[in-house]
């Protein structure tokens, strides 16, 4: 089949190495300091916080959205975090999802109430989020480490990537499953567009919105162990020293805590979703 | 001045709606602009009048663009052209906040599957148009429970939308456009969900309102039986032209064209006509100047055995039969104390319905009495089959057809 030879690789490093990175990278640069310190910061607190405390405040808040198995579960969980000593990497990976899932809500919901609005806008957007969600994570790690460095940065802009589109998606279909005679109440009674948003579409959408904010969730934790690989510190840095010391013990103990801590965020943020229905 | 006034509003969905336009206002119908153009019709150059306090029903099956002209009133859709007036005020040219401001003023409305907020409770949801007005929470509050009261619902301001039975949900929707005071009540076939029995619970709830508050009403409706009960003028709508409008008795007499009398072929008259329209006048006996005698020739005269009498002012005073007349003459009683007075007596405006099951059982005619007990006339058996067959006498050809 090769009639020609299309350079694609040449003139993308072409393009990248002599343009791109010379132009942009004082702006990328603002961008790793603010989200680095977001991130440092995040991690210092959580690290702050006695394991003793956090378990606590984590126990009553799992007690309270799930019940009391999710409670129990929450407690036993912690407990296996600290006497297997991956209290800090926990905390770390934590941070990293916390910042991510945050980067990706603060833009993810915008953009889906955007493109709920409009069907020009969610013509770009969708195709956009299929490209985010099929093209191979490595793929884009190369160039998260050219942009950002190695590190905590490079994590959350990878991980963001591969997060955002469940929020964007589920909030834009909430929006447009809003049944239209309610929408059409609310503006015979003389909404504005503003408070026919605020105050029908997005508390009709909550259910949905906070079904996308779990996959957000999910998606960051799964990518912690990838993200390891750019020198994301956390559980997944556990697991890949186990893969190249082939410690098939460390191993499972990584691997377990990523799932305590997956099965603790899902269901406390399907009790959220569920008391707003 | 007319409350509403609507002046050959047309709304051709599609693609290239101007194109649609122009076809139709070259004279080509629906179904050719649709195989021509791929516009669809959806309401073609209808005007009309609803004045102030009235009930104003567009009746029209489904498809029949009556949805969308009720919406293109306060703009939910808008126009391809054409004109709507709320108090000579013109909606089709207002800017985005005047038309905010006149739905917020003006018009209110009630939706076929009610439209409630499922988020909020039902205070929440009668209260939300008074909410977006930015009206003191207080106020708020007290004009929502005003109208919820109005509408039979106290007791049931905490609960969701989603606990209450749909009736009880339709009453919320009323109540939500009533909260906000507007003059105009813009109802889509705000019964049709609901089932016989509490249609009929609401529909005369809506007389009830509307006879207290003096709204007017637009009302739309599939259903020629509500059509009929509640407008005092009705259009009704056949592929996006209104085919006739009028009164009940103006359609039901004299319809329009042959759609109209299709139509109206199969309604219940029972329901529709009133006493006034069946009666006829009696051949009467006035007591002051007749005796026995004189009612017994006058029998004669026209072959009855029975004689309605009325006194001077033609107050009605009871049944002399032959019987009671050859008695009253032999044995010298006074006229007066031989009538029958167990006749079953009727107002003009009582439905038919309301006379059937009377009918089959008293032995003598019903009378229908003013409010000053004058004689209007009588009703007997034959005229009631006749009228539930016929209507009135002249609307004859029309059935047979």
């Amino acid at each position: 089949m090769n009639y020609f030879y299309f350079p694609l690789e040449q003139w993308t490093n072409t393009f990248v190495n002599e343009w791109f990175l010379p132009t942009f990278s004082s702006a990328f640069e603002s961008i790793s300091v603010v989200l680095n310190s977001f991130v440092d910061f995040v991690t210092n607190t959580l690290l702050f916080i006695p394991a003793e405390l956090f378990t606590l405040i984590l126990v009553l808040i799992a007690w309270r959205l799930g019940g009391k198995g999710l409670a129990f579960f929450t407690l036993i969980g912690m407990l296996y975090l600290g006497s297997v000593d991956i209290w800090e990497e926990s905390m770390n990976t934590l941070s990293i999802v916390i910042v991510s899932t945050f980067v990706s809500l603060v833009i993810g919901i915008p953009v889906g109430i955007f493109s709920a609005m409009n069907n020009k806008i969610q013509a770009v957007v969708r195709p956009t989020l299929d490209f985010m969600q099929t093209l191979p994570s490595f793929v884009y790690l190369i160039p998260a480490v050219l942009l950002f460095g190695l590190g905590g940065v490079s994590a959350v802009i990878a991980t963001f990537i591969f997060a955002a589109p469940p929020a964007v998606r589920m909030t834009n279909l909430g929006i447009r499953h809003v049944p239209k005679e309610v929408i059409e109440a609310s503006k015979a009674f003389g909404s504005t567009s503003k408070q026919l948003l605020f105050k029908v579409q997005l508390p009709l959408a909550v259910p949905s919105i906070m079904a996308g904010v779990n996959q957000t969730i999910m998606l960051s934790l799964s990518m912690a162990v990838i993200a390891s690989m750019i020198g994301a510190p956390g559980l997944g840095a556990t697991v890949l020293t186990s893969i190249s010391r082939v410690n098939i013990g460390l191993g499972l103990v990584g691997g377990l805590g990523i799932v305590v801590l997956a099965i603790i965020l899902d269901r406390i943020t399907q009790g959220i979703g569920q008391n707003t229905k | 001045m007319s409350k509403i006034s609507v002046s050959q509003i047309t709304k051709v969905f599609g693609q290239n709606p101007k194109q649609g336009l122009e076809r139709l206002n070259q004279g080509y119908s629906k179904d050719e602009i649709l195989a021509d153009t791929g516009n669809t019709v959806g309401v073609n150059q209808a005007s009309f009048n609803v004045e102030e306090g009235e009930i104003f029903v567009i009746m029209g099956l489904s498809g029949s663009g009556k949805s969308t002209l009720i919406r293109l009133v306060n703009r939910l859709i808008e126009p391809t052209s054409g004109q709507v007036y709320i108090d000579d005020e013109e909606i089709t040219n207002m800017n985005k906040e005047d038309l905010i401001e006149a739905r917020r003023q003006k018009l209110g409305m009630v939706f076929q599957n009610f439209g409630l907020f499922p988020h909020r409770t039902v205070i929440g949801n009668v209260a939300y148009g008074l909410e977006i007005q930015g009206v003191e929470k207080e106020e708020q509050i007290e004009k929502a429970k005003q109208s919820i009261v109005d509408v039979g619902l106290n007791g049931y301001e905490n609960s969701y939308p989603s606990e209450l039975s749909g009736g009880m949900q339709q009453r919320v929707g009323l109540a939500r456009a009533l909260a906000n005071d507007t003059d105009i009540l813009l109802m889509d076939e705000a019964f049709s969900a609901l089932d016989p029995l509490i249609r009929k619970d609401m529909q005369d709830e809506l007389l009830r309102l509307q006879k207290r508050l003096g709204k007017t009403v637009l009302f739309i409706t599939h259903d020629l039986d509500e059509a009929l009960k509640l407008g005092d003028r009705i259009a009704i709508m056949k592929d996006g032209q209104i085919v006739q409008v009028g009164s009940s008795e103006e359609i039901l007499e004299n319809p329009a064209n042959d759609y109209v009398s299709n139509f109206v072929k199969d309604v219940d008259r029972s329901k529709v006509l009133d006493a006034s329209q069946v009666m006829r006048r009696p051949e009467v006996l006035t007591t002051y100047k007749n005796g026995p005698r004189t009612a017994v020739r006058k029998m004669e005269e026209f072959g009855a055995s029975s004689i309605f009498v009325v006194d001077r002012d033609e107050r009605f005073q009871g049944l002399l039969t032959i019987d009671d007349a050859i008695r009253s003459h032999k044995e010298d009683i006074p006229m007066e104390d031989v009538l029958k007075q167990d006749i079953h007596k009727t107002t003009p405006d009582t439905p038919l319905n309301d006379l059937i099951g009377i009918a089959v059982e008293t032995k003598y005619p019903i009378v229908v009495l003013d409010e000053d007990n004058k004689l209007l006339g009588i009703i007997s058996r034959v005229s009631i089959l006749s009228g539930l067959v016929l209507g009135k006498e002249h609307d004859e050809e029309v059935t047979e057809a």
